[in-house]
C-alpha cells in the first residue's frame, strides 16, 4: 500500500476496510455514548485483559470508558426471525497495557454480523477479514481453528472441568508434554491422549494440514467441526480469499463465549496477531438473544510497528518575510502558492533549522519601486 | 535467515554449543567477545548477544525471532510467546528458603524477599497465605539474615549458596531450565525453517523423562 504523506497507515487501511465492508452491506455503527461499568463486568471473561478505566456518571451511577464495543453492539442487536445485523465501526477503546501501568486508547477497527446467519455469512465475514489484512500486505496469514472440533475431542476424555480446562491450556499453549502427563495421571486412553497431542503440532497451509486433521477426527462433534472448516475453506475459496489460510488450534478465549470457527490474522512486520474473530454465538444467548454471531476486531495501532519511510521533506516550500513586507502580502503570497499545488508554511526571522523544505522563497521589498518582490 | 537472541553469559554459550552440533555454527561467535551480532557464513541464521532477563522482550516483540530463555524468566514475566523445546540445560530449582530455625507464625502475613515478585505472588496466592513481598536484584540470601524478610523465593541450583549462609530450602516451587521461545509473527511465517531448527536441536538435546516439546 502506498504509503500517503497525509494519512498514517492505520487512517490508509481503516478508510480501505470501510470500503470494501460498505459494498458488503455493512453499515457504520457508531458508539456515542459511554457504557455502564456493570455491562463490562458482568462479562468479564468476553474482555481481552481487565482493567478499566471508570468514572462516575449522572446520579452516581458508575460509568466506563469502552475497554470493547462487540458487548454494546450484541446488547442492542434487534436479532428478528429472519433479519441479520450487519455493521462495523471504527472507535477507540481504553485498555491497560500488558504491564498493567499504562492505559491507551487503541483505535479499534471491527465487524460483526448478527442475527439469523449460516455458514454463508460466517465465510463471507472470514472473506472479509482476509481482504482487511490483504488491504495491508500481500503477506498476510489467516490462522483458522475450531472450537468444536477441540471441545469434541475433550469431551471424549470424560474429565471433569477443572482437569478439562487443564486440558485446554495445554491444547492451546501447545503443550505435548503437558497433555501427556495429564492423560497419564488421569488415565485418558492412550488413543485419545495421542489425538490430542496431533492436535497441537498441526500447523500449516490448509491443504497439507487439513488431512492431518482429518486422521485425528473420531466422534460425532469433530466430524460436523471438520465438515464446517471444509465447507469454509471451500466458500473462502471462492471468494478468492483460499490463498492465504492456516490451520491452527492454538487459540485462548473463553470457551463459553467462543463455540464454533475462530480465527486470528497475522502481517509479516507485525509481531503479533493484528487480527482476531470468531463465531460467537455463547455471548448473544448469554443476553437472551437468538441466532448467531460472527465478527473480528482489527488493532489499528499495531500496524505502528511497521515504520512508516520518512519523507524527504516535510513541506515544500517555506516562505520567509522580510522587513517591511506586511502580513496581507504575505497571505496573498502563500495563496497563490497554494493554489500552484504545493504545501507552504509562512515565516518572519528565524528559519526553524529543523524544518526540511524542498525550497525557500523571500518575500522583500525592492528599494526602488516600492513594489513587492519574489525572489529566492 | 531466522535470528536468535542468546542469554549473555555460561547458559547462552551452552545453548550456543548445542545449536552448533545441530548444524546451526557460526564462526566466531565465542571468541569474540566484544561484537553482539554474528551471523553465519551461509546467511541461514543470525545470533544476538543479549541481558538474559531480557531476551524474552526481544522475542515476544520480534527483535528475534527465536531466544533461550530460562523457566524462571517465562514465569516471572509471561511473555506472549511459543515455548518450543526444553533444551535440558541450565537445569536449577525454584524454591522457598529460610534461616534453619525460622518458623512461620501464621498469624502475621509472611515477608518474601525475591527477584521474582509475581511468581512469588502466585505461588502463595495458590496456598492461601497471606504475603508481603520484597523485591529485591540481587544477593537475596542477606535478606532473611537481616531480618528484613522471614524467607527468600529464589533460584537454587547447588544449594551450596544457601548452606554457606545457614539457610535451606523449605519448599519447592518449581524445576527450571532454559527453554527455546519462539515469537508468535515468526513461528507463522517462518514455520518452516523454525520447525526444521526445533527438530535438529531436539535432536542433540539430552533426552528428558516425558521427552517432546515442553511448555508449562
Amino acid at each position: 500500500m502506498q504509503q500517503s504523506r497525509y494519512f498514517s497507515r492505520a487512517e490508509e487501511v481503516s478508510a480501505a476496510c470501510r470500503e470494501i465492508y460498505s459494498r458488503y452491506g455493512y453499515r457504520r455503527y457508531r458508539m456515542n455514548r459511554f457504557e455502564e461499568y456493570d455491562l463490562y463486568a458482568a462479562n468479564r471473561n468476553f474482555l481481552v485483559g481487565d482493567s478499566i478505566i471508570t468514572f462516575t456518571g449522572q446520579g452516581g451511577r458508575l460509568m466506563a470508558l469502552k475497554p470493547d464495543v462487540t458487548l454494546s453492539i450484541v446488547k442492542r442487536a434487534d436479532c428478528r426471525p429472519g433479519g441479520q445485523e450487519k455493521v462495523f465501526y471504527i472507535e477507540n477503546v481504553y485498555r491497560a497495557d500488558k504491564s498493567g501501568e499504562d492505559f491507551r486508547e487503541i483505535m479499534q477497527l471491527g465487524l460483526e454480523c448478527l442475527g439469523d446467519i449460516g455458514l454463508y455469512q460466517t465465510a463471507e465475514v472470514i472473506a472479509l477479514a482476509a481482504g482487511s489484512l490483504a488491504a495491508i500486505s500481500d503477506d498476510y496469514i489467516l490462522d483458522l481453528s475450531h472450537r468444536g472440533f477441540i471441545a469434541g475431542l475433550l469431551e471424549e476424555s470424560g474429565l471433569e472441568a477443572e482437569a478439562a480446562d487443564d486440558l485446554l491450556a495445554y491444547v492451546g499453549g501447545r503443550n505435548p508434554a503437558g497433555i501427556a502427563e495429564l492423560c497419564r495421571r488421569a488415565g485418558v486412553n492412550a488413543g485419545l491422549c495421542r489425538r490430542l497431542i496431533g492436535l497441537t503440532s498441526i500447523y500449516g497451509p490448509y491443504p497439507e494440514a487439513i488431512g492431518r486433521l482429518e486422521a485425528i477426527s473420531s466422534n460425532d462433534r469433530t466430524e460436523s467441526a471438520l465438515e464446517e472448516i471444509r465447507r469454509i475453506y471451500s466458500l473462502l475459496e471462492a471468494f478468492g480469499r483460499g490463498g492465504r489460510i492456516n490451520l491452527d488450534f492454538s487459540h485462548t478465549g473463553d470457551m463459553k463465549y467462543y463455540n464454533g470457527v475462530t480465527f486470528s490474522g497475522y502481517v509479516k512486520g507485525i509481531p503479533s496477531a493484528l487480527l482476531s474473530g470468531g463465531r460467537y454465538d455463547g455471548l448473544l444467548h448469554s443476553f437472551g438473544k437468538s441466532g448467531g454471531a460472527v465478527g473480528f476486531a482489527i488493532y489499528l495501532d499495531l500496524l505502528d510497528a511497521i515504520p512508516e519511510l520518512p519523507g524527504e521533506y516535510d513541506i515544500d516550500l517555506l516562505l520567509v518575510a522580510g522587513e517591511g513586507v506586511d502580513d496581507r502580502s504575505l497571505a496573498a503570497a502563500v495563496k497563490a502558492q497554494i493554489a500552484l499545488g504545493r504545501s507552504v508554511t509562512a515565516a518572519r526571522g528565524e528559519i526553524d533549522p529543523a524544518l526540511r523544505c524542498r525550497e525557500i522563497m523571500r518575500l522583500g521589498i525592492l528599494e526602488n519601486t516600492g513594489k513587492k518582490e519574489v525572489s529566492i | 535467515m531466522i535470528s536468535i537472541a542468546l542469554p549473555k553469559g555460561r547458559l547462552g554459550e551452552t545453548a550456543y554449543r548445542l545449536l552448533e552440533s545441530a548444524g546451526y555454527g557460526c564462526p566466531e561467535l565465542l571468541s569474540d567477545t566484544r561484537k553482539l551480532v554474528f551471523e553465519d557464513e551461509g546467511g541461514r541464521v543470525r545470533y544476538y548477544w543479549v541481558k538474559p532477563a531480557d531476551v524474552a522482550i526481544y522475542t515476544e516483540r520480534g527483535a528475534a525471532d527465536l531466544g533461550i530463555a530460562g523457566l524462571d524468566i517465562l514465569l516471572e514475566h509471561s511473555p506472549d510467546i511459543y515455548r518450543l523445546l526444553d533444551l535440558g540445560i541450565g537445569v536449577c530449582r525454584m524454591a522457598v528458603a529460610a534461616r534453619r530455625d525460622f518458623t512461620d507464625d501464621s498469624a502475621r502475613a509472611l515477608r518474601v524477599a525475591t527477584k521474582f515478585p509475581n511468581i512469588a505472588r502466585k505461588y502463595y496466592i495458590g496456598r492461601g497465605r497471606e504475603i508481603d513481598i520484597i523485591k529485591l536484584n540481587g544477593s537475596i540470601e542477606l535478606a532473611p539474615l537481616l531480618g528484613l524478610s522471614d524467607v527468600i523465593v529464589d533460584i537454587v541450583e547447588t544449594g551450596v549458596t544457601l548452606k554457606q549462609n545457614d539457610l535451606e530450602v523449605r519448599e519447592e516451587i518449581a524445576g527450571i531450565s532454559a527453554m527455546l521461545v519462539a515469537n508468535k509473527a515468526s513461528f507463522r511465517f517462518k514455520n518452516s525453517e523454525i520447525g526444521e531448527l526445533t527438530r535438529r536441536l531436539a535432536g542433540v538435546v539430552a533426552p528428558k523423562e516425558g521427552g517432546g516439546t515442553v511448555n508449562d
